[in-house]
């Protein structure tokens, strides 16, 4: 089904894999593409830009793997001399004199930066309405969300105006947004791409990781991304090489469905969980066994989840105090200076998880929460290592719910905290975990999650890719519903 | 009303003299332009992650061993989270409940734990004061920012303010003999908090404890301990109470002001670094730390007792790491000579004292007295060559231009003058007949008398003559 499109952006209806291997055939140079893609992204209806490059890039090395495919970036990856703000206004035009490890990798390996993405202030949120540069708006449908943290970048490949991107996944800021985008978005395991110059949300957690239009694409910006960086002490590469994807069966693929994340009572939508379901027997019909697994903690990811990355996020902006860069805002002395830059510099979700974290970090309740929470994460890594005796793969829907309307959670933080009920629990557990499009419900793009032990990011492409030709969905957002706005 | 004791315990800040910064590649600074040793780490710009200096990490090991310390096999940082701008993360990196080093004693204070964090900024206040309250602007050098830091504190073991004093000289001398901090108070390399308690003699338990912060000398830190001990004593006796809080020492008043009250304390938050992974402690790790491991003070203080070194130069020399430098040089040089090699004592009598009170607190290394000239001229002095008090003008002679002692005693006609040496005996016989009164009464038993005599010869020789020599000589002529 090829929707009437802009002739002009005819290079942008290709994946980054088949552009590679056009630009390889001679059909179109990396410049035409760049400026193609410059276009889109300028042309953006939907805020997922904060800024787009001004000029082509210098043509890439002859033999760089990534041939000039261009990259949209989320805003908190640190870029020389180009905002990079985190979406908050408490980093307006920041420019860093320095680039993040892994996008100086990916331009490295010929993957010039085509612009930066909104998202959720310092990556906290579900929805991108936290962004202090106004909210993104879905490329299906323009009055429903685009999922967050990495809602710029999820909304930016879904509507064809970048063909990758790079997002950020915390406790499922890379796999909701892909699944409410009709995307694939690929968590890797903790520590296999450096952090270094990712502006900081929850170190423990944060990890970086490619949005693509399909599998394929995945696995190659993957495979530059990951790599032990000597500036970020917590990265320990890859063992190995990121492969091409080819599986076509599933044979003898054993597949977990967790009870916690996905039975009656957790309150998945009843279309989310029909395509679910319809997946499962795709799978089977592959070759793999499908089978109810345990992951007797997971249902308790949640809380641990909320109490660990505040406190981590409330000293990680601690050095947001106007003192040496971004917003400062006078106010008589020192405390005032403080107080007042961060009351104004910071928005309301961002602050709200500053004092969680302040609190449950507090002498006297950090037993109660911090070092609970802890425990609690070591259980559910281990309920993973215990499945992973039985199964090859944990699978669950992505999100519990397609993309929601503008505003309908917001007044409600719980509400919102739900959308990572099926994501967090890989997230504590440092786990790689995919999304991949799994058809419409309600007419909006639903996720097909599958997460395996960690490094078993070859295994789990492969087994994604194998259910994507079956599944057979286009990623791309319909132009009729792209111009609706 | 019953008489107080002192309890007092040491936290010293020890600034380590490695390559780079803690947790980044910037080298340290001395004195630089402001703000010109600082990279994207050290100033906590957004984004950026610490790795932990390997050369910090192995100075602190050495420092647990020089202390007899128990070395974690492993170790963790944590966040220490408050505001301040000389703070640019909003949390200093630091060690907490999983320290280098645990437990130790260096003599008779033990240790309670050693552990590595990373130094803040400099604040500079512009205003009267120069203090942050009622300055006109703060400026912040961030070139200390994030200088390897190794904090030691005691348990509190310290009883009086001239023993911490005492104790504090021993480990600077330690830490300088290990070459891991240049231990300069002045320049603040080397920082001593105080927790100062009093109690009445006997009693066991503790008394409520005051910090004292930051003083930087030694000097100020005998004063300051003294001057909190009279005041907690001063409360005490007029039937208050001592409250727990931060204390200011100001040397120029003696004034004690408190910066800060236990309800205002902060609350750091402390929680484990999740940019660092733990320090796990190799055996390779040991095994370089050990083999880096010099002779430290206290040993060398035993061993040069062995010998035969008196107590007091023994310490002299060992807690002067140059001084007992020097004295081991001119010790070695004497016994490659062949001509008779200097004894250990008198050539620690010498040093300790002669030299001492020619060069000061100078390095003699760098003096114009080198170490063998010093051995040959105690040679001449035991061989009685030269005498004692010609042996000093020689040695005033070697530190102002330097030379050979023999050669010196030769051009100078210093050579003491013995009773083989033919120009003795008829001094002598002169100085008898020029004070006979004297000599009536060292015939009569009275050898007090024999100073006149001596003198006499003294004076006539110039000080060659050999004391012992000429009293010898003297009861030989007077048959006695």
């Amino acid at each position: 089904m090829t929707v009437g499109r802009n002739p002009s952006s005819d290079l942008t209806t290709l994946t980054a894999s088949a552009a590679v291997d056009a630009m390889g055939r001679g059909e179109f140079t990396a410049a035409e593409l760049f400026d193609a893609y410059r276009a889109a992204a300028t042309a953006d209806q939907l805020n997922a830009y904060l800024w787009v490059a001004e000029n082509a890039p210098p043509a890439p090395p002859q033999d760089a793997p990534l041939a000039g495919v261009p990259l949209a970036v989320k805003d908190l990856f640190c870029t020389e001399g180009v905002p990079s703000q985190a979406g908050s206004k408490i980093l307006e035009d920041y420019r860093p004199p320095y680039t993040a490890s892994v996008v100086a990798r990916l331009q490295a390996a010929g993957a010039p930066l085509l612009g930066k993405t909104n998202q959720d202030e310092f990556a906290m949120g579900s929805s991108n309405e936290n962004s202090a540069f106004g909210p993104v708006l879905n490329p299906w449908d323009h009055r429903r969300v685009p999922g967050g943290s990495s809602g710029g970048s999820a909304a930016a490949v879904a509507a064809g105006s970048a063909p990758w991107a790079l997002g950020t996944d915390t406790g499922g800021s890379i796999r909701q947004p892909a699944a409410l985008c009709g995307i694939v978005g690929l968590k890797p395991t903790y520590g296999t791409i450096s952090r270094y110059g990712m502006i900081a949300f929850a170190s423990s957690l944060d990890q970086a990781g490619p949005l693509t239009r399909d599998v394929t694409d995945a696995a190659l910006l993957l495979k530059h991304m990951v790599g032990q960086d000597p500036r970020d002490c917590t990265s320990i590469g890859f063992p190995g090489e990121i492969g091409r994807p080819a599986a076509r069966s599933l044979e003898g693929i054993r597949l977990g469905v967790p009870e916690e994340l996905t039975g009656e009572g957790v309150g998945i939508d009843a279309g989310v969980l029909e395509t679910f379901n319809a997946t499962l027997k795709l799978a089977e019909s592959l070759g793999a066994s499908v089978r109810t697994c345990r992951l007797p903690h997971a249902q308790h990811a949640l809380s641990a989840y909320y109490v660990l990355a505040p406190a981590e996020a409330s000293s990680n902006l601690a050095r947001f105090d106007g003192v040496r860069y971004g917003a400062r805002v006078e106010n008589g002395g020192l405390l005032g200076m403080y107080t007042k830059t961060r009351s104004q510099g910071f928005g309301t979700e961002v602050k709200r998880r500053i004092m969680l974290g302040t609190y449950s970090l507090s002498s006297g309740y950090y037993d109660a929460y911090y070092g609970r929470a802890q425990r609690v994460r070591t259980k559910i890594s281990e309920d993973f290592a215990t499945a992973f005796g039985e199964f090859d793969f944990v699978v669950t829907p992505t999100s519990p719910t397609v993309a929601f309307e503008l505003g309908a959670k917001t007044a409600d933080p719980l509400s919102m905290y739900v959308n990572d009920y099926c994501t967090v629990p890989m997230s504590l557990a440092g786990i790689p975990a995919i999304s991949i499009p799994n058809g419409l419900s309600e007419g909006l793009p639903t996720g097909f999650q599958l997460a395996g032990p960690a490094f078993s990011e070859n295994a789990i492409l492969d087994a994604a890719f194998a259910l994507e030709q079956a599944i057979g969905f286009r990623s791309l957002a319909p132009v009729a519903a792209r111009s609706r706005a | 009303m019953s008489e107080f004791e002192p309890v007092i315990g040491l936290e010293i800040h020890v600034q380590l003299a490695t390559n780079t910064k803690m947790f980044c590649g910037c080298a340290l600074s001395f004195g630089e332009p402001p703000n010109t040793r600082t990279c994207p780490v050290c100033l906590g710009l957004p984004g950026t992650l610490p790795r932990a200096n390997a050369q910090a990490i192995h100075f602190g090991l050495m420092i647990g061993i020089a202390l007899g310390s128990e070395l974690a096999p492993r170790s963790i940082f944590h966040r220490k989270n408050y505001f301040y701008p000389d703070l640019p993360k909003g949390y200093q990196i630091s060690q907490y409940d999983e320290p280098l080093c645990r437990g130790g004693h260096l003599g008779d204070v033990r240790i309670h734990r050693v552990h590595l964090e990373e130094d803040a900024a400099k604040l500079v206040h512009a205003g009267a004061s120069g203090r942050i309250h009622g300055s006109d602007a703060s400026v912040v050098d961030f070139n200390r920012g994030g200088t390897p830091l190794a904090e030691i504190v005691t348990e509190p073991d310290v009883r009086s303010a001239g023993q911490a004093r005492e104790w504090l000289t021993l480990l600077r001398t330690t830490l300088r003999r290990l070459g891991v901090s240049d231990v300069n108070m002045e320049e603040g390399s080397l920082r001593c908090d105080a927790n100062i308690s009093i109690r009445p003699i006997g009693a066991t338990e503790l008394g409520t404890k005051t910090e004292l912060k930051n003083m930087n000398s030694f000097r100020f830190i005998e004063r300051g301990i003294n001057a909190e001990v009279a005041r907690q004593e001063s409360l005490l006796r007029g039937g208050g109470h001592v409250v727990q809080e931060t204390l200011h020492f100001d040397p120029r008043t003696e004034a004690i002001t408190s910066l800060r009250s236990k309800e205002q304390a902060h609350d750091y938050r402390y929680f484990p670094e999740p940019d660092l992974v733990p320090v796990a402690t190799s055996q390779a790790m040991l095994d370089t730390a050990r083999e880096a491991m010099p002779e430290l003070p206290a040993a060398r203080e035993q061993r040069l007792q062995g010998l035969g070194i008196t107590a007091g130069d023994a310490r002299q020399l060992a807690w002067r790491t140059e001084l007992g430098d020097y004295f081991e040089a001119a010790l070695a040089a004497g016994a490659e000579g062949g001509n008779g090699s200097a004894e250990a004592q008198p050539l620690a009598n010498w040093v300790c004292n002669e030299l001492v009170a020619r060069v000061g607190e100078d390095d003699p290394n760098a003096s114009k007295v080198r170490p063998d000239a010093l051995a040959r001229l105690v040679v001449l002095v035991g061989a009685k060559t030269v005498t004692v008090g010609n042996a000093k003008l020689v040695l005033d002679r070697l530190v102002a231009e330097g030379g050979d002692p023999a050669q010196i005693v030769e051009s100078a006609g210093l050579g003491a003058m013995t009773g083989g040496d033919d120009a003795l005996d008829p001094v002598v016989e002169a100085a008898l007949a020029a004070n006979a009164d004297a000599a009536e009464k060292i015939k009569a038993g009275n050898m007090k008398a024999i100073g006149a005599i001596i003198g006499h010869v003294m004076r006539e020789t110039k000080g060659r003559a050999d004391g012992a020599e000429v009293t010898r000589i003297v009861r030989e002529k007077l048959g006695l």
